[in-house]
């Protein structure tokens, strides 16, 4: 099988990188969609904030996941 | 090799000394014995992380005993500080989160919020400067506790079949579902939950120290008889000033989620869901 195409160097960065860009997209809209609901509905900021706060943290696992993983299966 | 390792092996290594960027890895986050003995055939080594736990447990019980010693009706001083965390905890995460029954985990969720709020803190102590949880064994352990507690509290209270059955065969769903359903219910409550509330923690604060010691070694390393390298210098321990200030609010904010998902966890356990 002959070689197409290869990729030297950093890979965890690489990888890190492409980890990034869902989480990326999901807290700005977690955090704009918040912050859209706190401007509509300010009474409601505590129950919102947590939430946000909560979906904030769940997406962000995710790429924190894709960081940790090169220093894991790096050596 | 810690991290005075990295620093003494390259007090020579600046710019243009040929020597390239010393990046810091994964290998700052070993640190050499301090003291090792061994107590019924258990070998014991104590390393800094060590102590800063003992230390942070410390200071924990020292404040919060010293601010309730002599608890008055009208708080004054400590009284006053220890009230506001412990109202923080109650009417902020447990009451919101799990609700009128919260109360009887207050204390749970208190001590762990106090605990790894101050673990994190290490990390942006002078000498002390290495977060306690960016060594992954004590997230991890933390995250066990609170997965033993929710789990058996859920069996507990919901009885074998409503808790898993609950969790695993979610109602309102066609029959056939269940074939997909069942087994992914399974993985992400039971197996990805506990392992995503340790990895949170610990990745966090062990991107947040790899980035200061990154910009720190950066700032030394750059340090050089030239003007790129002095303006890159400067802006490297600017960053790194900055970052520290930024991992404050993270540190806070990590001890926050930890412990809003640990009372989001309890409250699935308490309640079923409909």
């Amino acid at each position: 099988m002959s070689l197409l195409a290869e990729v030297t160097g950093s890979l965890g960065s690489i990888g890190y990188g492409l980890a990034a860009i869902g989480p990326g997209v999901g807290i700005g809209i977690i955090f704009g969609q918040g912050v859209q609901a706190i401007a509509r509905q300010p009474e409601a900021y505590g129950v919102i904030r947590q939430n946000m706060i909560l979906g904030f943290a769940l997406a962000e696992a995710l790429a924190l996941i894709g960081f940790v993983a090169p220093f894991v299966f790096g050596k | 090799m810690s991290l005075s390792n990295v620093v003494a092996s390259g007090l020579d290594c600046h710019l243009n000394s040929g020597c390239g960027f010393p990046a810091p890895g994964a290998e700052i986050f070993n640190f050499d014995d301090i003291a090792h003995f061994t107590i019924v055939n258990t070998e014991v080594h104590l390393t800094k992380i060590t102590v800063l736990l003992f230390l942070s447990v410390a200071l924990i019980l020292g404040f919060f005993i010293y601010a309730f010693r002599k608890p008055k009706l009208v708080p004054r001083g400590a009284q006053n500080v220890g009230e506001m965390g412990y109202l923080f905890v109650r009417d902020g995460i447990a009451r919101e989160i799990i609700g009128k029954d919260g109360d009887p985990y207050v204390p749970f969720l208190f001590a762990f919020f106090f605990l790894i709020w101050l673990c994190n803190f290490m990390g942006i102590v002078p000498f002390a400067q290495v977060p306690v949880t960016s060594i992954f064994a004590i997230p991890v352990a933390f995250a066990l506790i609170v997965y033993i507690t929710w789990v058996p509290l859920g069996v507990y209270k919901q009885g074998f079949r409503g808790f898993f059955g609950g969790m695993l065969f979610p109602p309102g769903v066609p029959k056939a579902m269940y074939v997909l359903l069942t087994p992914l219910e399974f993985l992400s409550n039971l197996i990805v939950r506990p392992a995503t509330h340790a990895i949170r923690l610990f990745a966090n604060m062990f991107a947040g120290h790899l980035l200061i010691a990154t910009f720190s070694i950066a700032a030394f390393y750059l340090l050089s008889a030239s003007v790129i390298g002095l303006l890159g210098s400067a802006a490297s321990f600017i960053v790194a000033i900055a970052l520290t200030g930024f991992e404050a609010l993270i540190q806070f904010l990590q001890a926050y989620i930890f412990t809003l998902l640990a009372a989001v966890y309890i409250s699935g356990a308490l309640h079923a869901e409909h």
